[in-house]
């Protein structure tokens, strides 16, 4: 971001920070309430997961400013999350992928 | 250390400081990158030497098992106690040895060096910057790795002597061990974790922002990029292992359950703790970071070697942009490999076949690397001067430690060389005469730009050809005891499996004693290699006073190190730099010398 | 003698020196909680049938911290929109109640841990009893014991201990029937068991909520002291840029808006890594 904004765009910005600020407000209260209603143990967990990552896009998405940053930086987060998701999967896979005589 | 760091000139700092710091912020607590990466280099050559010293012990041991330690045992009974009684290595000793060789190699001496050392002093001047992105945060770097370096040697003191789990960790074993070393190490390592997550976050920001006008990415020479890569590698993979370390710290000391399974026995007794953790969680964690660490081992020294045998062939390097590819891949490839260090945890075919596959993936890059280099020596006119001998050396020695890692990363014939003084042999001939090899050439090479006075070349050579030699002697017969069954934590050299006449069968079962004979020979070459560091040792202080005076440019370099004054003043270049061509311009056609610097503008 | 580009970007990048640089930490922040997270699913997937704890911790005090973390985090894009504007005066507002939130998280949070570490479990050498979870009177302490195990008590030769059992909750909540417990955090009243007496021949185990609990509490401390030593090193840093460090806006203003966007960066991520560790320890 940095220089390149007029004060409008900032005004404009900070319209837009109050809605999401609102919208957080607002998916916390969903999560909170999404899990006193039983949808079985796999979709309660899949809901809360989603309302967490939606909460987590806006926050980095406007907050972080991450929808209009510049090039280097989307490369180095996916570089990251490429890794990240081969971390977390290739551990999960290799801790089901068990010879059934050892189980 | 401070000494050491005092020799650099003072007339030549002051002359182009404006604002005086006094001796404590210019030598100290600087946040020049040149005296931080000298700072690193220093440091981490006495824990080279450090290392390398309880490696000897470990050898007498395994050769002469149960004799005293000759010239320090009574040392170390003086200062260990009980675990080093009558100047002979017990079990716990051996082991505190075996884990703290392992740590101090590679965390405290391997990496800060190539990488922190050399990365820091010359990366900034290779690519034209006055200095790191961010110094003082370069500074708090190098405190935070003194801090760990600290605690870790300190540890070998307190009751019960420092970790004993190996420098893997595995747990249970090492959080079970009753002793604290292993949470002494736990707190070195997060800081020395800390250290190197704001050394790499320093080195890409400085890579990314400070490159000088027209150094464009193809145009960087390749030592940079292969610090550039490595930054990475650290930056993504170190953070799962402090994760682990903090994990594994509250399993210590909170007792908790991370990696401790439920029904774990310690002493022949059910453990009192929750259980409910799961000791692969560990294995998986370490080698995420473990095995890329591999890399940054590897990578800071080919790039070493890159550079020198660029500048010592008088030619382009062969293949600049498929070595900088190469580079990358093998970046990349890293973060998916580690679990080739786990077949025997009981893993299953599928998630075993994919590593196995990505793992003979990751050898055409390194391949690649390593023949680019080859075919840059030929038709050559090469300069055997000391540098380049170390770095011609490392090229087939690399290559034996590639190769022979091939049989290892197959599961099926892990089966029978893991854990076995084979893997040994493979991973040491990587790092000694490997990487710690172009090391060397580095210091060799690049020593006449920190202090304006070269190495001798004569006691060079002889410290090259003597280790070349000593190295090979150490480490061949180790692959023969391996492939026999030599496993490779036995801390009486085997004598306890030593082949005995099965009166059934009547055949001798055991390690036979030829191979444990071996053992002998091997020492006699570790100590043979202790004598070869000392000219090295006397060569590297001596000549700092006494060495050849040598202009800015010693070795008709083309790269921007080779444009500043020497010792490079605070701030680097006294001129403004602009980057024209590539990094390795020699014996242009029609150029008026065989070499041509990047600043060099095309004349037309 | 300068570094460039602290302050202007740089052009071919578009980045100033600290971002770049702030941004690289935060990949390996998300490595370190990821490795983290990665961690708690792997723990949990491993857990025996039934004994992954639910409910005990208390949701309406963590949904309310959850408030008070995304209010700081308004506040501080707040604060940097009005550094951009140049209303300094409205920084020191928007800055001020950002740090103030941060204190109100830590309190609250350590009023948390305090509940926990006197909270109990008792388990059973009689494999059919079932664990009873409540607060324990331990003769010779007066109030709530801290950190009692059953060690200590055969250490100090006491008999017998008394438990009063967690009420059992009003609500069938979704979580009951897979946690297998009916434990519940106490605060919500219910009907309350009686008092029951505990020989401590007939314990085998005994944790406060305390890391050692379970794997669920360590992963549970772990995580949250983890992010609870972001909140403060954040709030350090904001502190400072609020306080002393704030002179720099009349020599530098340009700079001082970048440091305020970048802390503010930091203080963003720490929200999202609360943002998962809210739902994924609190509520599943």
């Amino acid at each position: 971001m940095g220089d390149a904004h007029s004060k409008e765009d900032i005004k404009k910005h900070i319209k837009t920070y109050i809605a999401i600020f609102v919208a957080l407000l607002i998916g916390t209260v969903v999560t909170v309430l999404a899990s006193l209603i039983d949808l079985g143990h796999a979709f309660n967990i899949a809901l809360a997961l989603l309302i967490a990552s939606v909460k987590a896009f806006l926050v980095a998405g406007f907050f972080m400013h991450l929808l209009s940053e510049k090039k280097t930086i989307y490369a180095i987060l996916v570089c990251t999350v490429v890794f990240f998701t081969g971390l977390m999967a290739l551990t999960i896979m290799a801790h089901y992928d068990v010879p059934v005589l050892i189980k | 250390m401070q000494h050491t760091t005092q020799t650099a000139p003072h007339e030549t700092s002051h002359e182009h400081h404006h604002e005086d710091l006094g001796f404590w912020r210019t030598y100290v607590f600087s946040t020049d990158h040149k005296i931080i990466g000298i700072q690193y280099a220093v440091t981490s050559l006495a824990f080279l030497f450090f290392g390398f010293c309880l490696m000897l012990a470990m050898r007498w041991q395994i050769a002469y098992p149960g004799q005293e330690i000759p010239v320090v045992g009574k040392m170390l009974e003086a200062i260990l106690g009980d675990t080093a009684k009558g100047g002979i290595m017990s079990p716990d000793l051996y082991n505190v040895f075996g884990a703290m060789h392992g740590t101090i190699m590679v965390f405290l001496a391997v990496v800060p060096l190539a990488f922190a050392g050399f990365g820091n002093y010359v990366v900034p001047l290779q690519i034209g910057a006055i200095d790191m992105a961010f110094p003082r945060i370069n500074m708090a770097s190098y405190w935070s790795f003194f801090l760990g370096c600290v605690i870790m040697f300190f540890s070998f003191f307190i009751p019960g002597g420092a970790a004993q789990g190996g420098w893997t960790s595995y747990s249970p074993l090492a959080t079970t061990i009753p002793t604290d070393g292993q949470t002494y190490w736990l707190i070195g390592m997060v800081l020395l974790i800390t250290s190197s997550l704001l050394g790499s976050v320093n080195f890409i920001a400085t890579i990314i922002q400070l490159r000088a006008p027209g150094m464009t990415w193809m145009r960087m020479p390749f030592f940079v990029w292969a610090q550039f890569v490595t930054a990475f590698l650290l930056l993504l993979a170190f953070p799962p292992l402090e994760a682990a370390g903090i994990m594994q710290l509250m399993d210590k000391v909170f007792h908790t359950s991370f990696f401790l399974p439920t029904g774990l026995m310690v002493g022949g007794q059910v453990a009192d703790i929750s259980g409910g953790g799961s000791p692969l969680l560990w294995q998986h964690l370490f080698w995420f970071l473990a095995h890329p660490e591999v890399y940054v081992l590897i990578l800071p020294a080919i790039g070493i070697v890159g550079e020198i045998v660029a500048n010592n062939t008088r030619k382009s390097i062969w293949g600049y942009r498929s070595l900088v590819y190469s580079v990358l891949a093998i970046g990349f490839i890293a973060f998916i490999v580690w679990a080739h260090h786990m077949y025997l945890t009981g893993m299953g075919t599928k998630i075993s076949a994919f590593f196995q596959t990505t793992t003979m993936i990751i050898s055409i890059p390194s391949v690649i690397i390593l023949t680019c280099l080859f075919i840059s020596l030929w038709g050559g006119s090469i300069r055997f001067n000391t540098p380049m001998l170390f770095a011609l050396a490392f090229l087939p020695m690399f290559g034996l430690g590639g190769l022979t890692g091939l049989p290892l990363g197959f599961s099926f014939a892990d089966l029978h060389l893991h854990d076995t003084y084979y893997v040994i042999a493979h991973f040491h001939y990587i790092v000694a005469p490997g990487t710690i090899f172009a090391l060397f050439a580095g210091v060799y090479y690049w020593y006449p730009k920190a202090t304006g006075r070269k190495m001798n070349e004569f006691w060079g050579k002889v410290h090259f050809w003597v280790s070349f030699i000593a190295m090979n002697l150490i480490f061949q017969p180790m692959f023969a005891q391996g492939m026999a069954g030599m496993h490779r934590r036995m801390y009486d050299g085997g004598a306890t499996y030593a082949g005995v006449l099965d009166p059934e069968s009547g055949e001798v079962v055991g390690l036979n004693s030829f191979i444990i004979s071996l053992n002998k020979g091997i020492t006699h070459a570790a100590f043979l290699m202790a004598v070869a560091q000392l000219p090295f040792i006397i060569n590297f202080f001596y000549s700092m006073f006494k060495g050849e005076k040598v202009d800015d440019n010693p070795w008709k370099a083309t790269t921007l190190e080779w444009q500043t004054p020497t010792p490079p003043p605070h701030g680097n270049f006294t001129k403004e730099i602009v980057v024209y061509r590539g990094p390795y311009d020699y014996s242009l056609p029609g150029a008026k010398d065989d070499y041509t610097p990047q600043t060099e503008p095309n004349h037309k | 003698m300068d570094v460039p580009y602290t302050t202007k970007p740089r052009p071919d990048t578009g980045l100033y020196n600290a971002k770049l640089g702030i941004w690289l930490f935060l990949a390996s922040e998300v490595m370190l909680f990821g490795a983290l997270f990665s961690s708690y699913i792997l723990l949990r997937v491993n857990a025996l049938e039934g004994t992954w704890p639910h409910g005990l911790l208390n949701i309406p005090i963590g949904t309310f911290n959850t408030f008070v973390l995304i209010s700081s985090s308004v506040t501080v894009v707040m604060a940097w929109a009005s550094l951009k504007l140049g209303q300094f005066n409205r920084f020191k507002m928007y800055m001020g109640i950002t740090i103030l939130c941060a204190l109100a998280f830590m309190v609250i949070k350590s009023i948390e841990y305090k509940d926990k570490f006197t909270h109990y479990e008792v388990w059973f050498n009689d494999p059919a009893k079932p664990s009873i979870r409540g607060h324990i009177e331990v003769p010779g302490i007066e109030g709530n014991p801290w950190f009692m195990t059953h060690k200590k008590l055969a250490d100090k030769k006491i008999e017998s201990i008394k438990i009063h059992p967690d009420p059992k909750p009003k609500l069938a909540s979704a979580k009951q029937e897979h946690g297998g417990a009916e434990a519940h955090d106490g605060h919500e009243h219910g009907d309350h068991p009686p008092v029951q007496e505990i020989k401590t021949s007939e314990i085998k185990r005994l944790s406060a909520f305390v890391p050692a609990h379970s794997t669920y509490f360590a992963i549970y401390f772990t995580l949250t002291a983890l992010h609870a030593l972001h909140v403060m090193g954040g709030a350090a840093v904001m502190f400072y840029l609020w306080g002393p460090g704030a002179k720099m806006w009349k020599t530098d203003p340009e700079r001082f808006t970048n440091r305020i966007e970048v802390s503010g960066l930091f203080w963003h991520f720490v929200d999202l890594v609360w943002i998962f560790l809210f739902p994924v320890l609190y509520l599943l």
